[in-house]
This record gives structure tokens, C-alpha cells and sequence, in this order.
């Protein structure tokens, strides 16, 4: 089985995220890491690869020269190869673009049973991407699916407003995991050591038969940008008897919990 | 709780490989979120996190100098000592676990262990599955670790080991399979008519009778790493837990230790850095007299000289390492890392614990930890005095022990 699995570098989470005038990520604002949900994402085809050692895991991203290093993490981690997608005329892409250029990758990579990508990234946070890839490709396309179960087909369960239900899907297949997967594993010595001896392809839009100004496709403008407005101080509730009932009171205006569900404190 | 360590920017790492830049990189991922956020606790607790030093050996951490053939991960000491500076800047504790069990359990075997020894031992001590212990230092015996007087005496085909060791380092967890110990085992002359002692090494394993390892001391720091005093009241091993040559037990010690001290330089190094990684941090965030402190010329230059402190410590064991991976001679080197990476734990700590006023003097911040636990970097392993007794000879000086 082949497992295409979709990376992101992201600014770190934990660092300065910052935008440019264009509004764009400010990459020098923060180091880049591998975003997490696309780490568990590797995670779960990793831990498919442990149980079937037939599985071959291929990594793919598309991002400025710098991605390099999240993918060559990806191949220590236990990856067998990777794909880069550079190009010049990816700066700035939106997610449509974004989609048809992972599509166009997925293709060019060829016999992809399943691919497995993280419902949303940190730092986008669009959560559409692995819908679109399925349209593009005509994959069965599961979202937001934890517990995933790989065999002839693929199975998991989604959160619903009031449980959970069971999803399946034939292969070949796109699937979104959540972060209720399993955190990834650390790269060990022997594979950061091994990383260096595995593939890693560099593809542009030509390669991939891509027009790079995507002439189908409508596009989103930055029309302006706006800083996160900085955070007003909390509110302090001194107990003087009632504490209990402003807390309450306070809790629902927030519409952090319901006011019915109040009523019996 | 959990310490998010400020990520700081400056690259000391000009030399490091790519490969080295991954490992480093790895380790203190690990080092954040795997050892961090169990420190404190191990800490009050005086106990090492057992499922921690499991998780280092599936890393291949223990294995890192040692090549596969044995078991090992076929890197070299400049990754082993990138390892224990990425630990040791959360917890040297930790640290001091891996280096120890390497440099003074697993690294004496690798060297002068006969095939049976290294094929019995070295696979479960590369793997991290488990530790041993080196004991040399005695209650009369410390920085003249020659004067040992713990005897072992050939008796058929056993030895009969009878003396005690103090302050020996993994000696007692549930999975330390050996000590080593230093013992006399006879009297020689040597070439100017004067009788020296002769010191051999034998391999004592856990649960051999009349082999007690008493409770663990209660230390000041590195209070999660395992350290006890051993009794040996006659205890039978056979003839073949003979590490090494007889009468070479003492000489192959010292060489171990010349090593060694690259490695504790590097975990005072990784100290040194925790502790400039929380004061810029700290400074930045702390608002007294409602200026983040970090603006007060006094605090700035309080870090910039702990930066420096960091930036020649790690420059020093660098060069040592890289000799010593290159088989040149690094004797003195290794002497002066460490002589000066201590210096820049125990100064950056105390600078750091300043920093942060009276939060840097509760057991759960990370620089008070580093504090207490740095002071032991300028005793073990050779004494800050021992390092300046090498350093002087090495310049031809003629300075009595
Ligand atoms: C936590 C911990 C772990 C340890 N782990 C181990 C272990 O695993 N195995 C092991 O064998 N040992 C271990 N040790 C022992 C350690 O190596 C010794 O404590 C150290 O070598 C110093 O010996 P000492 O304590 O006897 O001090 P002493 O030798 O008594 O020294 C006392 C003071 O005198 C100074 N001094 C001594 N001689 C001279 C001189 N000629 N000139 C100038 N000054 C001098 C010393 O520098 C020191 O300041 C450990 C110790 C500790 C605290």
C-alpha cells in the first residue's frame, strides 16, 4: 500500500506569529517547524508501516526551499520518501491553488492507495484542502476522522454535535485526521542518520503540468490586514457571598455555558 | 509544570554537521517535551523516571559512541556530548544519567571488556534496558583515586572483593545489572625500587552476596539521579569479571576520565544555556517599576556575559570532542572545557537565579534546579583543582598532587 501523507511547515506555535504588509506569514518572524497535526498525520501512516512493513510512505509538501527541513524530519521520523513542490509562482497561493497543485502532486506520484492529511493546519486553518484534493482526484474523502483504521478500506469515527458516528470509506481514499491522534514519534539517531540516503524530489509547476497561472480557478485577494487586536485584562470576581451566581452570570454572557443549564446552581 | 524554554536564536553550532544539527535538534525536543515536564517531581521525589530513560533508549541515545557491530548507533563522542548538553539544559539529572551509564558503565566494557564480557553486557547497556555504575572514589579515596583500599583477592577461581566505595552514580536502580570497582589486588615495584600498589577492576553484578548498596544519599542537586555508597564484604565473583588487564585498573580509569570530562562539559554547557535561555526570557516578561526589567542596563549585561559564558564553554568542548573523534591528543583540552564549562553553569546559574529575584529560589523553577544542581559540576569527575593540576603540568609546571 502506498500512503501519501500532506506536510505543512508552520510558523511555531509557541513563537512570534507575525503577518507582512502583503499579509502574508512573516517567516523571519519565528522558527518553522513541521506543523503538528501533520506530524500525527505521519504518525498514524508510520504506525500502519510498523504493522505491515509493505507500506510505503511517501511525504509531500509544497512550500518556499525551507520545507526541506520538515520533510528530511519527516524521513527521519521513518518516511521513505519525499516530494517538495517549489516554485516560485506558489508564493502567496491560496487554497484553491493549493489544492490543484497537491492534486497535481498526488498524480505525478502515481498508484496512491490512501492519502492522509491533519483536518486543519495551525497556522491557515481553512480545513478544505484534503476536501478539495478529493474532488480534483475523485477520491472518497473522510474528514475529521479519529481512531482511523487502515485495511482494504479505511474506517474511523467523527465527532457529531451530539456523539460520534462511524465513517468507512473504499480506497483509494483522502482522509483528515484530528488531534485526538496518536503524537508523533521522535526521529531516532539511526533515523536522522538514514534520512540523508532517502529520496527527496523536487517538483515544479512544469513538472507537474500545472499552468501556474492557474487560469480555471478563481482566486482570493488580500484586500487588507488587521493585527490580532491584544488581549483586554480578565474580569475579577471577588467573593462576597455571591461569587458563585456572577460566575454564573459571567459564564453565560460569554455563552460558555448555556443560562438553562444554570438555573439548577 | 511545564517549562517553554525561549527559543534563542544564537548559533554556536558553525562546525556541526547537518547530521548533528538534526540529533541536537531532536534532543531538545525531546529534552521539552518528554523531560521537562517531569523534572520537578523526579526532583522532590529523588527518583530517576524510569519510563523516561526507557524512552532514550529507544532513541538510541545510549548507544550513540559505540559502533553497530556492538549494538551501538555508529556515531561518534561529539554526537554523544550534543545529546547530554540538549538534556541537560532542562535536567541535568537526566543528563548525568546518560552520561554516566556511557562514559563510566558502558564505555570502560566497550573498551577493555573481553569478547564474553562486551557480547553479555553491552547489548542491554547500548539500548538503555540497563545501566552500571563505576566505582572508584572511596571515603579516602576521591581526587587520589589511587589510594583505594578496597582489596580483591584471587581465591581458585574467584575473586573475593572486601572494602566499600562511596558516592557511585547509577549503582542502585531497578535495572543496573553491574559496578565496576576498583580494587587492589597486589603489590608491584616499580622501575625506581618503590612499592606501588596494583590496581585492578572487576565486575561486581547486582544481588551478588555480601554486595550492598546502601541508601541513596540525599544530595543537594541531581537529586533524580541515583547515587549510594556499596559495601563488598566478601563478595565471590568468578576470575573472568576481570575488567581488563591486572594492575591496569587504576591507569584505564584515568583514561576514561579524560574523556568523561568532555562530556560533563557538555552537560554544564547545556546548563549554562538552560539557564540564559530562562533569564532572556524572564527579563523580557518581568516589569518592575513598569519596565519589562530586561531594560535595565545591569540586567542586559548580566546575560550578555552568561551568553558569552555559554558561547566559550561550548567552543571548548567542541574542539576537545572533535580531537578526541579525530584521534588527536585532548587531554588538556578536555581539562580546560571542563574547568571552564563549569565555571559557566555554576555562574550562569547563580546570574539567572538573580535574575528572577524570588521566583528563582522555589525548587520548581528551572534555574533554582539548575543552582543547586550545578555546584557538583565543579567536583565530580575531577575537582575545578584537578583540572587546574593537569592544565599546569601540561604547561611543564611541576605541581605536587
Ligand atoms: C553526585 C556525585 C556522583 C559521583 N559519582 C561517582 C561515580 O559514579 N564513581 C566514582 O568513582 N566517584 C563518583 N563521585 C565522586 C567524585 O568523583 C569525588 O567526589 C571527586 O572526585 C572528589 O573527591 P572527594 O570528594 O574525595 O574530594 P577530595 O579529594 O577530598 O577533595 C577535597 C578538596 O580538596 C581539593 N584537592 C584535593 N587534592 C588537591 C590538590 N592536589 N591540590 C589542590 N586541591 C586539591 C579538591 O579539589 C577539593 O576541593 C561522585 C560524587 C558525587 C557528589
Amino acid at each position: 500500500m502506498k500512503i501519501v501523507v500532506l506536510i505543512k511547515q508552520v510558523p511555531d506555535t509557541y513563537g512570534e506569529r507575525k503577518l507582512t504588509s502583503e499579509g502574508l506569514v512573516d517567516r523571519d518572524a519565528s522558527d518553522a517547524i513541521i506543523d503538528e497535526i501533520s506530524e500525527r498525520a505521519l504518525e498514524v501512516a508510520l504506525q500502519r508501516k510498523d504493522s505491515d512493513k509493505a507500506t510505503e510512505v511517501v511525504v509531500l509538501s509544497m512550500g518556499p526551499a525551507e520545507a526541506k527541513d520538515a520533510l528530511r524530519k519527516a524521513l527521519s521520523m521513518g518516511a521513505d520518501a519525499a516530494f517538495h513542490v517549489l516554485d516560485d509562482a506558489l508564493v502567496a497561493s491560496d487554497i484553491g491553488w493549493t489544492a490543484t497543485t497537491l492534486a497535481a502532486a498526488i498524480r505525478h506520484i502515481g498508484d496512491v492507495d490512501l492519502v492522509i492529511a491533519g483536518d486543519a493546519t495551525t497556522d491557515g486553518r481553512g480545513g478544505v484542502v484534503p476536501a478539495m484534493i478529493a474532488e480534483h482526484l475523485g477520491l472518497s474523502h473522510l474528514a475529521a476522522v479519529d481512531g482511523l483504521e487502515i485495511g482494504a478500506a479505511v474506517s474511523g469515527s467523527q465527532a457529531t454535535e451530539s456523539g460520534s458516528r462511524t465513517v468507512h470509506a473504499p480506497l483509494p481514499a483522502i482522509v483528515s485526521i484530528t488531534e485526538s491522534a496518536d503524537e508523533a514519534r521522535f526521529p531516532n539517531f539511526k533515523g536522522i542518520m538514514t534520512a540523508k540516503r532517502k529520496p527527496l524530489t523536487v517538483v515544479s509547476l512544469a513538472d507537474l503540468g500545472v499552468d501556474p497561472s492557474f487560469p480555471e480557478l478563481a482566486r482570493s485577494v488580500i484586500v487588507s490586514t488587521a493585527e490580532r487586536p491584544p488581549r483586554e485584562g480578565g474580569r475579577k470576581v471577588v467573593d462576597e457571598g455571591n461569587a458563585a451566581a456572577e460566575l454564573v452570570e459571567f459564564l453565560a454572557s460569554q455563552r460558555l455555558i448555556s443560562a438553562g443549564s444554570a438555573k439548577g446552581v | 509544570m511545564t517549562q517553554t524554554l525561549a527559543r534563542t536564536r544564537q548559533d554556536d553550532g558553525f562546525d556541526l554537521t547537518e547530521d548533528e544539527r538534526d540529533l541536537s535538534a531532536m534532543v531538545r525536543e525531546f529534552a521539552e517535551e518528554v523531560v521537562a515536564p517531569r523534572s520537578y517531581e523526579a526532583d522532590r521525589e529523588h527518583e530517576l523516571p524510569l519510563d523516561v530513560v526507557a524512552q532514550m533508549g529507544e532513541l538510541g541515545l545510549f548507544g550513540l559512541p559505540f559502533p553497530e557491530e556492538v549494538g551501538g548507533q555508529g556515531g561518534d563522542y561529539m554526537a554523544f556530548c550534543l545529546a547530554v548538553e540538549g538534556l541537560a539544559r532542562v535536567d541535568q539529572s537526566i543528563a548525568i544519567t546518560l552520561e554516566a551509564a556511557v562514559g563510566l558503565g558502558a564505555m570502560p566494557v566497550f573498551r577493555h571488556g573481553t569478547e564474553q564480557q562486551k557480547q553479555e553486557l553491552l547489548p542491554a547497556l547500548l539500548a538503555g534496558k540497563a545501566l552500571a555504575g563505576f566505582g572508584l572514589t572511596e571515603t579516602g579515596a576521591g581526587s587520589d583515586a589511587g589510594a583505594t583500599r578496597t582489596t580483591a583477592v584471587l581465591d581458585g577461581d574467584e575473586w573475593v572483593v572486601t572494602g566499600s566505595k562511596q558516592f557511585i552514580t547509577n549503582s542502585g536502580t531497578p535495572i543496573t545489572s553491574h559496578v565496576a570497582v576498583t580494587a587492589v589486588t597486589g603489590r608491584t615495584t616499580d622501575a625506581s625500587g618503590r612499592e606501588r600498589r596494583e590496581i585492578s577492576t572487576i565486575i561486581v553484578p547486582t544481588g551478588t552476596p555480601g554486595f550492598t548498596v546502601e541508601p541513596a544519599y540525599d544530595k543537594v542537586g541531581w537529586r533524580a539521579s541515583d547515587t549510594h555508597p556499596l559495601t563488598l564484604d566478601g563478595v565471590r565473583v568468578p576470575a573472568s569479571n576481570l575488567l581488563g588487564e591486572r594492575g591496569r585498573g587504576y591507569a584505564n580509569f584515568l583514561s576514561a576520565l579524560d574523556e568523561g570530562r568532555i562530556a560533563v562539559a557538555a552537560l554544564a554547557t547545556g546548563a549554562a544555556q538552560g539557564c540564559l535561555e530562562e533569564a532572556v526570557r524572564y527579563a523580557n516578561e518581568r516589569v518592575v517599576f513598569d519596565v519589562p526589567i530586561a531594560q535595565h542596563q545591569h540586567i542586559a549585561f548580566t546575560i550578555a556575559r552568561m551568553r558569552s559564558r555559554v558561547h566559550t564553554a561550548r567552543l571548548s568542548w567542541h574542539d576537545a570532542a572533535r580531537r578526541r573523534d579525530a584521534g588527536a591528543s585532548f587531554k588538556e583540552q578536555a581539562a580546560i572545557a571542563k574547568l571552564v564549562a563549569s565555571d559557566a553553569a555554576m555562574l550562569n546559574a547563580r546570574d539567572a537565579t538573580q535574575v528572577f529575584g524570588g521566583y528563582g529560589f522555589m525548587n520548581e523553577s528551572l534555574v533554582g534546579r539548575h543552582y543547586r544542581d550545578s555546584k557538583i559540576l565543579e567536583i565530580g569527575e575531577g575537582t575545578s583543582e584537578v583540572q587546574l593540576m593537569l592544565i599546569a603540568r601540561s604547561l611543564g609546571l611541576g605541581v605536587q598532587a
